[in-house]
């Protein structure tokens, strides 16, 4: 647990005393530098940088072109069950939210890869609410052997499991993690998180070292930007990645920027304030970038069209397009059970024109499955 | 004329056909290099082959391709991935690489010694790609592999020729071609390696993410020329050792 316990560490009051004290001279230093720090880190997404922006833009265009080349890898979502088990007042999966529920069998499941494969996709993020007893590693294990074949590269976005059921899912050909620490701050948590297994801040603090400790090829984390605040928790993402680095040294770090979005049940304006506008999300990509040139950033279609047109060359490295939010939903698309609104619903050709005007190849396999994993 | 495994190439220079921003641009600059070795990740190549874009674009090349294997992080796994470029494209040409560090993409040296020789068993030309490790290269050709491929400096950094030091001894020790590959990052970098000595050059994202892609792969093009040149024409030294005004040894000779 070597990376939650140095998590764990941070003076969250602190980091954001030393955002809000950086000064243009701080970001002039962190600009100039090749190799930044978590001081330049904090500079770079302090109010102090904002009229750096473009001079951000510029850079960290240039060290993405300069480590992923011309291309943008695309994904898609794959939602599989919002049964849930938890209360969390910002989600649409939440417990007590009267919507109907739904759990793919695996021959549905089929019929969402074949969808899936007909628009082109072969990278797939497999999603879930969080319910333990009925959507848990048995239904992933037969799920996996179902599709596995179908698919090039398998993300996986459901509860944190123990590190035995990710040693057991990589035998069967997982090859990435993305679990959401939502916000580091232990008080903000508690506040969102009232009922269920999720109510376990160190349990799910702790996913990264299990992940990495299964030696899983990819670790994604993020905070959901707007339920605590978005600079600190910006702070402790570019943290939680660097360390993952250090100590999982095997594994890739992909960061992900979700802003929060309304949904069923909660239209989310009470955390309006606290949200970062399309500027800062920019700034916090770019900032991401110049701090870590190696890590992926991934940019969903909860963001518009026009923001996502604009920010794609700018630091991205993956997208998803045309992206349905409710189980079932490529095969037999329907509105009734989304998890959250998504913002750009544009077709996937489109996404695919808009890449290709930006000068980058859409890239759909980037990986091979190897038969000795384990 | 560079020769591997007794097959020889009209050029010294080796480019890739990742990080292009489409497939049309990179068969131009794979063009415009000159390039008759071109490598190719198994991992990007479409699992219905005859689909594969990039795939197509090089196939109206004349050019051997070398599929690399690049993703695998054991020895196990990059076996697999050339397996597979023999079934795909049928190619007995392997760039070995296996990097399972993340960050830097950096060669791990026990594995890929395992791999090169369990492909060159299997009757494989191996071309691996590997830290600037005079020993390893020893080893690497011991086990019989075609050329050595020791890093200029990290992959994709652009910095250049860090490691020439090592990179001067593997070019005197070695009985296998030399080529230089990842760090290249001007044309300028590509024609001091020439110059040192070393049989080839592997450059890919200079050239790709270059403003002007084809542009700059003739520039590397007519760089490994002008530095192979050089290098047979024999370059002045530059001595750094002492010359005595007085000669210190004149008292030998009878007065």
């Amino acid at each position: 647990m070597q990376v939650a316990k140095a998590l764990l560490q941070q003076d969250l009051s602190d980091i954001a005393l030393s955002v809000n004290s950086k000064t243009a001279k701080d970001v002039e230093r962190a600009l100039a530098k090749t190799s930044r720090d978590l001081h330049d880190f904090m500079a770079l997404i302090s109010p102090a940088a904002a009229p750096y922006l473009e001079e951000m833009a510029a850079l960290s265009q240039q060290l993405t072109r300069h480590r992923f080349g011309n291309t943008m890898n695309l994904f898609v979502p794959l939602y599989l069950s919002n049964l849930c088990a938890n209360e969390c007042s910002y989600c649409g999966f939440t417990m007590s939210n009267k919507i109907k529920r739904t759990t793919l069998t695996i021959s549905e499941i089929q019929q969402e890869i074949d969808a899936i494969s007909g628009m082109g996709f072969s990278q797939v993020l497999l999603v879930t609410g969080e319910h333990e007893s009925k959507v848990g590693l048995d239904y992933f294990m037969a799920t996996l052997k179902a599709i596995r074949e179908h698919v090039s590269y398998l993300m996986m976005e459901v509860q944190p499991l123990k590190q035995t059921e990710y040693v057991a899912l990589k035998q069967l050909g997982l090859d990435a993690v993305l679990v959401y620490q939502e916000t580091y701050s232990p008080q903000h948590y508690a506040k969102y998180h009232t009922r269920g297994k999720k109510q376990d801040f160190l349990w799910r603090l702790g996913t990264s070292d299990r992940v990495g400790a299964a030696g899983i090829d990819k670790i994604g984390i993020g905070a959901l930007l707007g339920l605590g605040n978005w600079r600190v928790d910006s702070v402790m993402t570019a943290l939680h990645g660097q360390l993952i680095q250090q100590h999982y040294w095997r594994s890739r770090v992909a960061i992900s920027f979700p802003r929060l979005r309304r949904c069923e049940g909660n239209d989310n304006n009470a955390s309006a304030l606290a949200l970062p506008n399309e500027s800062q999300l920019l700034q916090l990509i770019c900032a991401h970038r110049l701090f870590n040139p190696q890590a992926e950033v991934s940019l969903s279609t909860r963001e518009s069209a026009r923001f996502r047109d604009g920010a794609l060359s700018l630091g991205v490295t993956s997208m998803s397009a045309a992206s349905q939010t409710q189980p079932g939903g490529y095969s037999q698309p329907s509105s009734a059970l989304n998890q959250f609104d998504i913002d750009d619903n544009r077709p996937v050709k489109d996404v695919i024109n808009a890449i290709e005007q930006q000068g980058l190849e859409p890239v759909w396999k980037d990986w091979l499955r190897f038969p000795h994993v384990g | 004329m560079l020769t591997i495994a007794n097959h020889p190439f009209s050029s010294r220079l080796l480019t890739g056909s990742g990080k292009f921003s489409n497939a049309t641009v990179m068969r131009d600059a794979v063009s415009a290099s000159g390039s008759a070795l071109v490598t190719l990740a198994m991992k990007r190549v479409a699992a219905n082959h005859s689909n594969d874009a990039t795939l197509r674009a090089l196939r109206g090349l004349d050019i051997t391709l070398l599929p690399n294997t690049s993703g695998a992080k054991t020895a196990e796994e990059a076996v697999f991935a050339a397996e597979l470029a023999y079934e795909a494209i049928g190619s007995q040409w392997i760039k070995l690489e296996i990097h399972p560090e993340q960050r830097y993409l950096l060669p791990d040296p026990i594995e890929t010694l395992k791999a090169a020789e369990a492909l060159v068993k299997k009757g494989y030309y191996v071309l691996p790609y590997c830290g600037a490790d005079p020993v390893l290269c020893k080893r690497l050709e011991e086990v019989g592999c075609a050329a050595v491929m020791p890093l200029g400096s990290p992959i994709g950094s652009n910095q250049g020729l860090q490691t020439k030091p090592f990179i001067e001894i593997i070019v005197e020790q070695s009985h296998v071609p030399v080529i230089v590959d990842a760090g290249i990052g001007k044309p300028s970098d590509a024609m001091a390696a020439m110059e040192m000595g070393v049989d080839g050059v592997l450059v890919n994202t200079a050239i790709a993410t270059a403003k002007d892609p084809v542009t700059m792969a003739g520039a590397f093009a007519r760089a490994v020329e002008t530095g192979r040149i050089a290098y047979e024409a024999g370059l002045g030294t530059t001595s750094t050792r002492a010359a005595a005004t007085s000669p210190l040894t004149a008292f030998l000779e009878p007065s």
